[in-house]
């Protein structure tokens, strides 16, 4: 099931600037080795510190959860799965009615829960429960204590990161409405990073700065017309659609990994609010130098050697420029679970033309590529990464990517050290 | 519906991958959407496995709905077929492909495959992890033995038996099943065929030529032993060789099913009889612990404590309900109402009620002990990767033995270490917080007392708070970590029962000489 088409062909005929070269993207179907959006809620649940999220599901959502959090850090998480049975589907039970008791039981547990989200599955889907029409219910009932709103962190819809996405756009139409020149950070960050841009911003004369998602759910960035934004993440299609709906405009750049990427990004945001490249350079000058430093010691590693992505997250190739052009490394394969063309133009402009890029997967076929490619590292998710290592190939765990912090110019060393650092295991391992 | 934070077994399809994974040459076509395939991390990360699980997910999307599934379905198991080239395939569907109803063994019958295959109904929505592995195994028996010809009988060669029951992903099988196919050896009994662990679909046809089965993991073999037992007439172990006493019961039995003497039991050795009886040992006397477990695990751990620690077993109980009979009967025994509940938090209750001194569970229990500052000792899946040792440590037969000794006792505060904790209560570096010396600190209990009291205190909620005058909460202090939840809520119930407001230093000591240590 491979396709190859050109994705940017159509746009090669519009006038505007100079098109990228035509580029030719794999896109495959077949088994996916890629989590489903539920498991976004990881990391979402620790960032926003007030809010719930309780997926309707059945015992394997529960499982995954468990199970891809590796370990059960948290005694009694921010999340739950009320597990659909087998009376629910046999109609023996009111599915609504069970769901009402379930929420009830679980805010008299919980009574610190200021956002409740329902977030659906690929059960709840395919039986067509109305999670939206539940969220409106609940809302009454529990308003103005608990805000009750809905998504779909299921599998049949979305990927891994996608579930931010869905989570996010479900926020969009809660954001309160302004027409003051803000600026909206949109994308889950980790604390240390979110403020060391908020420095930035703020040396840079940038003033209203908000963040989105924020550590409180009950911190809304308001939105309109003369909102910009800039994403911090590469997967929220949906979210800067409802965005732009709203009136707010997208800042185009290229996603904050690297040294490169991350000047490109404040640039853009800097260009938009009338900072002068002056005050620019002076504030980005000094953390820029420190990012080159610090990645002038990997460079021996990670110089001439080559890297071959599974897709996982859709940082891959905002990944593979960073490694690439900052680093050295070259590039087998890049694979993404979904290419945005448009929020990837930026991106893929600078990404070698020879170099393969696929979407979606067929994952025998793409480890028979991997296989015949033997790259010196390979990114991969964790059902992948032990049988590769046993056939001899040095992996890195691509879901390390996202519960690490990566962005901007302090944490530059970071994300070339989890790359070098299997590489230096394997010549130091004498087993 | 049913509200879960952690849940102690996966749905019914992971119980089939267990088996599936376990087993060489065969192949499981699951009809899923994509992320399920979540679960092949269990066996490559937590078991460290260093091959795929031998499963081929059909990985449908929402368009796909209404239109062509099953067509996803042919093309994924046909091409599972050529590129794996099992001996035989399971076909089955997941939780979401359940409710699609695209019939997975009809449309692989229509396949025409030259090789067995066997198609699973594992109902997602009322059953779990291990039915599914139990329905899985007994559908592979039965599908591949069923056809074979009966055992020959009155041969003059050695007794042989088959081992039933170890899986992938199960929590100490593979050091097991060595422990017990030695033991067996050593006994003058043949192994025929260990599965599903390490055996192919043609082993599995081999299984009637064995004079009876060693149903090691009843969760998984129980069903097909019966089978066995029924159709071709091997009659099977019921004494799961866990522990010293279960062990020597376990060679009775084994001898008595291949029809050989019984030999001299003193002949086997284990250093946990004497490391029992040794002197340092008194201080396990009557420790009191809280047994938490599949039913098979949970009942052996409890004998074991009873029976060859001296420990006082306050608390006892399974998450499978399939296994609570023997279960509850045991409990009846030790004085106890079992707990049969598959709900974390109520087990989180009964364990913050009852503050035993130890915790035997599984991972979710060790997380629950970490948070009461309560040593644990895991005894039972689900099991996490720390659960998979580089060593040997069976838990079955007389080494079992051994490692029960030691894994149990390492996380206890070692003898007179106890008593100098009790008398010298404000040491600057040797106090509660400085945790255990053998464990370099790491079994120190963080904010023990708040948390056990808060816990107890919640468990009581209908009780009026009793005041603690302040001296005897300073007293209350100076008691070592480890007892001193135990010593305020028997404090406390005794203030109650004497209808006092304050709890002043008589209280405190009234008390102490009311309920002994």
């Amino acid at each position: 099931m491979t396709q190859l088409i050109p994705p940017l062909a159509q746009k090669a005929l519009s006038n505007c600037a100079a098109p990228p070269p035509a580029r030719v993207v794999l896109r495959e179907r077949g088994q996916r080795e890629v989590f489903c959006g539920l498991t976004s809620i990881m990391w979402l649940h620790r960032k926003m510190q007030d809010a719930f999220f309780l997926i309707v599901g059945s015992r394997t959502c529960a499982h995954l959860m468990q199970s891809a959090a590796g370990v059960m850090i948290f005694a009694e998480p921010r999340f739950a799965t009320a597990i659909i049975e087998e009376r629910d589907l046999a109609g023996m039970a009111d599915i609504n009615e069970e769901l009402n008791k379930t929420v009830s039981r679980l805010l008299e547990r919980r009574p610190e829960i200021k956002l409740l989200f329902l977030v659906g599955s690929c059960p709840s889907e395919v039986i067509k429960l109305d999670l939206g029409r539940a969220a409106e219910r609940l809302s009454m009932t529990y308003s103005p204590r608990v805000r009750i709103l809905n998504y779909s962190g299921s599998g049949i819809e979305t990927t891994f990161t996608q579930g931010e996405d869905a989570c996010l756009t479900a926020m969009v139409p809660e954001l309160p409405e302004t027409d003051a020149a803000e600026l909206v950070v949109v994308g889950a960050l980790a604390d240390v990073v979110e403020d060391q841009f908020a420095r930035i911003f703020e040396a840079l004369g940038i003033d209203n700065v908000h963040f989105f998602p924020s550590k409180k759910a009950g911190h809304l960035p308001p939105v309109g017309p003369n909102t910009k934004f800039l994403l911090a993440q590469p997967w929220l299609r949906d979210t800067a659609r409802t965005l732009e709906a709203r009136g707010a405009k997208h800042l185009p750049a290229l996603f904050p990994l690297g040294a490169e990427g991350t000047t490109h990004w404040l640039k853009a945001a800097a260009d938009a609010f009338g900072v002068t490249a002056e005050r620019f350079n002076a504030v980005t000058e000094m953390p820029r130098a420190r990012a080159t430093r610090a990645l002038a010691r990997y460079s021996d590693t990670l110089a001439g050697k080559s890297l071959f992505c599974f897709p996982d997250s859709q940082l891959e190739l905002p990944l593979a420029r960073f490694l690439s052009r900052e680093l050295g490394m070259t590039l087998e394969e890049v694979g993404t679970p979904y290419l945005h063309a448009v929020h990837m133009a930026e991106e893929l402009a600078l990404l070698p033309t020879d170099v393969r890029i696929s979407e979606g997967q067929d994952v025998d076929l793409q480890l028979d590529r991997c296989r015949d490619a033997r790259p010196d590292i390979t990114l991969c998710g964790l059902g992948l990464a032990n049988p590769l290592e046993q056939e001899g190939l040095t992996t890195k765990w691509s879901i390390e990517l996202v519960f690490t912090p990566i962005q901007g110019y302090e944490q530059c060393g970071d994300l070339a050290e989890l790359f070098a650092r299997p590489l230096n295991r394997r010549t130091r391992l004498a087993v | 519906m049913q509200l879960t934070v952690w849940t102690y077994e996966g749905p019914p399809h992971i119980g089939a991958m267990r088996i599936a994974t376990a087993m060489e040459g065969l192949h499981y076509v699951l009809h899923a959407p994509q992320g399920d395939t979540y679960a092949d991390l269990l066996f490559t990360m937590i078991e460290r496995r260093s091959k795929r699980p031998p499963v081929t997910y059909t990985t449908f999307e929402a368009r796909d709905l209404g239109s062509d599934t099953a067509e996803i379905f042919k093309s994924a198991a046909r091409g599972a077929y050529e590129r794996f080239q099992p001996q035989a395939m399971i076909v089955g569907a997941s939780c979401t492909a359940e409710l699609i109803q695209d019939d997975p063994g009809g449309l692989t019958k229509a396949l025409d495959l030259p090789i067995p295959v066997i198609a699973l109904e594992l109902p997602s929505y009322s059953k779990k992890e291990n039915w599914g592995a139990s329905e899985t195994f007994y559908r592979l028996v039965r599908g591949l033995a069923a056809a074979q010809p009966k055992r020959p009988a009155n041969r003059l060669a050695r007794p042989v038996c088959n081992v039933l029951g170890p899986t992938a992903l199960g929590f100490r099988h593979r050091d097991d099943v060595r422990e017990i196919t030695g033991l067996l050896f050593q006994l003058g009994i043949d192994v025929n065929v260990i599965a599903p662990l390490g055996a192919t679909p043609e082993d599995l046809t081999r299984l009637p030529a064995a004079d009876f089965n060693v149903s090691l993991y009843p969760e998984i073999s129980d069903v097909a032993v019966r089978f066995l037992e029924k159709e071709f007439g091997q009659p099977y172990t019921k004494t799961i060789p866990i522990g010293v006493g279960a062990t020597n019961d376990f060679i009775v039995e084994v001898c008595g099913l291949a029809g050989i003497e019984v030999p001299d039991l003193s002949a086997f050795a284990s250093n946990m009889p004497w490391w029992s009886r040794s002197v340092d040992s008194n201080y396990l006397t009557g420790k009191r612990v809280f047994i938490f477990g599949d039913g098979t695990h949970a009942l052996a751990a409890a004998r074991v404590a009873a029976d060859e620690l001296a420990f006082t077993v306050v608390g006892l109980g399974c998450y499978n309900r399939e296994f609570a009979r023997p279960v509850r009967e045991a409990a009846t025994e030790l004085g106890l109402e079992a707990l049969i509940t598959d709900d974390y938090l109520e087990v989180e209750a009964a364990i913050a009620r009852l503050q035993p001194e130890l915790i035997l569970g599984t991972q979710m229990e060790r997380h629950i002990a970490k948070r009461l500052g309560i040593p644990c000792a895991v005894i039972s899946a689900p099991v996490h990767v720390q659960d998979f040792p580089a060593r040997y440590a069976p838990q079955m037969g007389f080494e079992g033995a051994n490692v029960l000794f030691d894994t149990w006792v390492h996380p206890l505060i070692m003898g007179l270490e106890e008593h100098l904790l009790g008398m010298f209560r404000e040491d600057f570096e040797f106090n509660d917080s400085a945790g255990a010396s053998h464990l370099g600190g790491h079994g120190a209990a963080e904010k023990v007392t708040d948390a056990v009291a808060a816990s107890a205190q919640a468990g009581e909620g209908a009780i009026a708070v009793l005041h603690w005058a302040p001296e005897a909460e300073n007293e209350l202090k100076k008691i070592p970590f480890f007892v001193r939840g135990k010593a305020k809520r028997n404090t406390e119930a005794f203030a109650r029962d004497k209808h006092l407001e304050t709890i002043t230093l008589e209280t405190l000591y009234d008390a102490k000489a009311s309920y002994g240590r």
